[in-house]
């Protein structure tokens, strides 16, 4: 059995939130363990001096403490986890320079989390494990080119996707909407193989990934399962051709958005948020809906409206809908109305997400939102940078997946 | 015998003295460590389970921070408990903290709307502070309903 990944804990409240177990079970499942760096109580108040900023809860002094220790190379780890209660805007504060902190003094990667009671496990699994596989497997995550025939299956919340590459090329796609989990995946995996005119058999490596990765990945036999954090910075940087230095992959999802900061391929600092639905594709696909047009032609249409034309500014979906039929309602053009929609989803991402990771550039947006270019441009104004859309770019899970399964190919 | 709230509360020096003066001292019965091996400094020994924190909103509201609703879950009730409190503001460490200001400062502010005898106190810092910090505590803790002296 291999090592376990060590994970250095820095938190203030999980133990009187209740979710210490939570935490644990989260690093058990994909073979990490948590612990706390030891640290001498009369060297807080000296880190926290260092450290320059000045709090007053005793753990959030602790945190900063044992952050500096780690740096310091006091003490050892595989990577970071930080986590503080949500709402506390001292521990947000803490929080956020340390994650800052640590990555640009060291090679640790960081994970960072606000939780409330309600967090289990299965929240923190996607983010533990990301932590966990780029600890483990920067190896892995080394891979800058496709070799061999292998096959990626990213079976998404709201589609499934299955991407067939040969020889460092795409040769096969498959897109369907997510029905029954397996029963999408066979339809993508059969779309992918016929387009690239070959049977299961040649395929020599499959990768899986998103939430039905453990199923479908079981399903296929697949030599890798990967959480989506890892394998869209790949697919990401990949695709867009920047594979050194660093890069900022933005993902806005049907059920959560990914803002990942990259270097050399490997993501450092990164957000996973549900935030509301207000802020995901979930929420573009309502508007078209409402619209009347397909979610393909929403993206076309905002580009010819203007945005701030509508108030819509909203993270709740219910609240969102609410501004676009009062702006329809009031008489407000469909083109105008699907602009503020796309700024609306771009401006939710931006204040909530992107605020946590250092952006630096090109950013790369994937996923199937990244087709919208009314979203897209959107970003880009809110950000002051041109967005780079990949080609491929709505395949970026399968596309990772597909890539560094080729170095589970025999001979590799 | 009169029933003490101590702040901080996991003073073991704090809990000692309202004790040996006959009284009930209400704190977290821990004691801050050398080295903190553990979440915070003044982790609980044994897990809290996330129905803390609801319970915890009989103290404080929904959108106040987890942790502060978990840590008054415990606090709340032996404040509703006490009949008096002894504060010791601004301590060191290794006297007695709390991991979270946030808490200190609401079970603060309860203690001080509760309408019991309260004694608060700076932490001393020199020999002679120290003195008359004794001293007032032993004062004060005497002149509860059947306290006694050490």
């Amino acid at each position: 059995m291999s090592q376990k990944v060590r994970i250095a804990q820095l938190s203030c409240g999980p133990e009187y939130s209740g979710v210490q177990k939570e935490i644990y079970d989260a690093a058990g499942s994909v073979g990490a363990e948590v612990f706390f760096p030891d640290i001498a109580l009369a060297d807080v108040e000296r880190a926290v001096d260092r450290f320059g900023l000045d709090v007053r809860s005793a753990d959030l002094k602790l945190m900063i403490a044992r952050g500096m220790a780690l740096v310091d190379g006091k003490v050892d780890a595989d990577g970071v986890f930080i986590g503080t209660c949500f709402r506390c805007a001292e521990a947000a504060i803490v929080r956020n320079e340390l994650r800052r902190y640590i990555p640009e003094h060291s090679r640790l990667p960081v994970v960072s989390y606000s939780f409330t009671e309600r967090t289990t496990a299965g929240t923190l699994l996607t983010r533990m494990e990301a932590l966990t596989t780029i600890a483990r497997r920067r190896a892995l995550l080394a891979r800058e080119e496709q070799t061999g025939i292998t096959m990626g299956v990213d079976s998404g919340s709201s589609t499934t996707k299955a991407v067939v590459m040969k020889d460092n090329e795409i040769v096969g796609t498959g897109w369907h909407p997510t029905t029954e989990v397996i029963a999408s995946a066979d339809s993508v995996v059969a779309d992918a193989l016929a387009m690239a005119g070959l049977v299961p058999d040649d395929i020599q490596a499959i990768g899986t990934t998103g939430y039905g990765r453990f199923l479908i990945g079981k399903h296929f036999g697949a030599e890798l399962v990967q959480e989506e954090l890892t394998v869209n910075s790949k697919g990401a940087v990949y695709l867009a051709g920047h594979q050194k230095g660093s890069a900022t992959v933005i993902d806005i999802g049907g059920m959560d958005n990914k803002a990942i900061s990259v270097i050399d391929g490997i993501p450092g600092t990164f957000t996973m948020g549900g935030i509301c639905a207000g802020a995901s594709g979930r929420f573009l696909e309502m508007t078209a809906k409402r619209l009347g047009v397909d979610i393909t032609e929403l993206g076309p249409l905002a580009m010819k409206g203007m945005g701030k034309n509508v108030p819509m500014n909203s993270y709740c979906i219910v609240f969102g809908t609410q501004s676009l039929v009062n702006a329809l309602a009031a008489g407000s053009s469909r083109e105008d109305v699907a602009a503020a929609a796309c700024h609306s989803v771009a401006e939710q991402v931006f204040e909530q997400q992107l605020q946590e990771v250092d952006i630096k550039e090109p950013v790369i947006m994937v996923g199937g939102t990244s087709l919208i270019e009314g979203l897209v441009y959107a970003m880009g104004q809110l950000l002051q940078t041109e967005v780079v859309v990949p080609p491929y770019s709505q395949y970026i899970g399968a596309v990772g997946s597909a890539l560094l399964a080729s170095g589970f190919v025999k001979g590799e | 015998m009169a029933k003490v709230f101590i702040y901080p509360a996991t003073s073991l020096i704090l809990s000692d003295l309202v004790a040996r003066f006959g009284h009930k001292p209400l704190g977290a019965a821990l004691g801050i460590r050398e080295r903190i091996q553990t979440a915070g400094v003044d982790s609980p020994p044994l897990q809290i389970t996330p129905e803390e924190p609801k319970r915890g909103l009989k103290y404080a509201a929904v959108e106040v921070p987890s942790g502060v609703r978990g840590r008054m879950a415990i606090y709340g009730p032996l404040i509703e408990e006490a009949e008096a409190a002894v504060i010791v503001t601004d301590a060191d460490f290794a006297f007695g903290c709390m991991g979270c200001a946030r808490t200190d400062e609401l079970i603060l502010f309860s203690l001080r709307q509760s309408g019991i005898p309260i004694l608060e106190l700076k932490y001393p810092t020199t020999d002679d502070e120290g003195v008359r910090f004794v001293a007032a505590i032993k004062k004060f803790l005497a002149g509860l309903p059947n306290g006694g002296a050490a």
